[in-house]
């Protein structure tokens, strides 16, 4: 007998809502309860529950049930025989009452179901297979009219069942996408923080080399993700400064340690032989695939200057990338702040003079004011940290001295940025 | 944190009776609040529980399965349930799907609690 149209409308409405279930929902928990609710909804079912079947193969556990006595086993257990058996079945009704010839494999895990299924029984057991994979079975009990499944009623059921099985089978799948996702961005972590510390070794062998400038290259990092950050740059960005600031002297690897510790002012030959560190610098680095943009281009041009009097290739402002200008600065601030062979730092109202009197020619004026306010809001105590302090070390900065030089350095460079905007458009 | 008003279930305690409210749409949301008042009330000692679906337009599948749980609580506690002021689409679908064998259908609550003290049989189909 065909379904009547009421009916039709009935079950096509809970398909509807258990197609929208299975693909909105993301608690696979809440999925199937509400997957039973529709399935015993539609036929008007009294009881029922989902098992699926576990990854060790050999439990069917208990995921939803409606009507099913508190006493139902769980995890029903399952051995080889019987997975094969619902394997082999497919999505097929199984009736408990005739498996005795039928499905000899199956009679004792059904029997087991039966017993404990409470009031109104099991009148069917589907498995759930989906390509080929056993994911779980669905228990049935009897209809509220009394009446038996018809053949289009278990057509109904096999086809609600066989978007249950997608349902779990696809969150599972996503699980494991996840599970995947998650261990390979713990990989990645892991090796970023190799990278990290490996170029944090290669900046002290670096500066070992270099026995009046220890620690240098860290420093020249830091003080380039300081000004990168106060640019506003990314977060990504910022490590990748940090990354060239430590490396922009690598160069120096291959440069005669005599040359490098020279307590004196070294001649033209030997300048030139130093000078050849940023290209040496640039040759040692691009074959490394770095997890950051343009690090050997910010060693190669970090001694470059904005009015092309720098090296190694003597490129102009807008010639020279903005990193290789923060890497410039800090390199300059590190050299002007600690003391050398051939003579002691300098004070720091000497630098800011100096600051100002290069912005322009060897420093970016952007890059300049980023600076002195990360410093201004260090001395004024506005940032978290007080890192460049720290670098400079005690008694270096004398407050009342430095916020007015800094202020006024930063609000004349301000306008020049600002006239020098005007001018360009 | 108290759950808001409007999550609650409007019902009222009439002797040993309560009348429980179901909203416009009995779905999942509104029809476990309504399984779990029904099942609260029998906790309490109620014998008869009546469902009003007079601000009912809509039962779903959802909805079927948990009234069909509230019919099974009720038979194992022994209670009586009667569902009033059903209206005539939603009476087609619980017939078709037989819940009205397990329950009895009343004109209106008014009817419902008439009836209920009249009759202390299982339940029976009253009006419509």
């Amino acid at each position: 007998m065909e379904l009547p149209t009421q009916k039709l409308v009935h079950t096509f409405g809970a398909l509807a809502d258990l197609g929208q279930e299975i693909t909105d929902s993301s608690d696979v928990s809440e999925m199937v309860r509400t997957s039973l609710h529709l399935l015993l909804g539609a036929l008007g079912i009294r009881g029922g529950a989902i098992l699926e079947h576990m990854a060790d193969g050999q439990v069917l556990k208990l995921v939803a049930a409606r009507g099913i006595d508190e006493g139902f086993p769980e995890p029903l257990h399952i051995d080889d025989a019987a997975r094969v058996a619902l394997l082999n079945a497919g999505l097929s009704a199984l009736s408990p009452e005739r498996l005795t010839t039928d499905k000899p494999d199956l009679c004792a895990l059904l029997e087991e179901c039966k017993n404990a299924a409470g009031t109104f029984g099991i009148q069917l057991f589907v498995p759930m297979v989906v390509r080929g994979e056993l994911v779980g079975a669905v228990l049935l009990g009897g209809k509220a009219t009394g009446e038996s499944f018809t053949g289009e009623e278990c057509d109904i059921i096999f086809s609600m069942v066989r978007h249950i099985g997608v349902g779990i089978h696809t969150h599972r799948l996503l699980e494991q996408l996840e599970q995947r996702a998650e261990e390979n961005r713990r990989l990645y972590e892991d090796l970023r923080t190799i990278y990290r510390q490996t170029v944090r070794a290669f900046a002290a062998a670096i500066d070992i080399k270099d026995k009046y400038t220890q620690g240098h290259s860290e420093r020249v990092g830091k003080y380039s993700e300081i000004i990168a950050r106060e640019m506003g740059w990314a977060e990504e960005e910022v490590e990748g400064i940090a990354i060239a600031g430590y490396l922009h002297d690598i160069g120096k690897l291959v440069v005669e340690r005599d040359i490098i510790n020279a307590p004196y002012r070294i001649d033209a030959k030997q300048s030139s032989e130093l000078n050849r560190h940023p290209a040496a610098g640039f040759e040692i680095l691009s074959p490394i695939h770095h997890p950051y943009t343009d690090i050997p281009l910010m060693a190669k041009y970090h001694h470059e200057r904005l009015d092309g009097r720098g090296y190694p290739d003597g490129l102009t402002d807008k010639q020279i990338p903005l990193g290789a200008k923060i890497v410039s600065l800090a390199d300059s601030f590190d050299a002007m702040t600690t003391d050398r062979p051939y003579k002691t730092r300098r004070s720091l109202e000497d630098v800011i003079v100096d600051f100002r009197f290069n912005t322009g020619k060897q420093f970016d004026c952007e890059v300049v004011i980023a600076f002195c306010r990360a410093l201004l809001k260090e001395i004024n105590g506005e940032s978290k940290e007080r890192r460049i302090l720290k670098m400079l070390g005690k008694n270096y900065v004398e407050a009342e001295k430095i916020i007015p030089l800094l202020s006024e350095l930063i609000s004349e460079l301000d306008c020049i940025q600002i006239s020098s905007a005007a001018s360009s458009v | 944190m108290a759950e808001p008003a409007s999550l609650f279930v409007r019902s009222r305690c009439v002797g040993t009776a309560a009348v429980i409210y179901a909203s416009d749409y009995l779905n999942k949301l509104s029809g476990e609040r309504i399984e779990r008042e029904c099942k609260r009330q029998l906790e309490c000692g109620c014998q008869t529980l009546v469902i009003d679906f007079r601000g009912t337009e809509l039962v779903n599948s959802i909805g079927v399965s948990i009234l069909l749980g509230v019919i099974d609580v009720a038979e194992k506690s022994g209670a009586q349930l009667i569902f009033s002021d059903v209206n005539t689409e939603t009476i087609q679908l619980f017939e078709m799907l037989g819940l009205t064998r397990h329950v009895a259908l009343a004109k209106d609550e008014d009817e419902a609690l008439t009836l209920l003290n009249e009759f202390a049989a299982p339940p029976q189909s009253f009006g419509h």
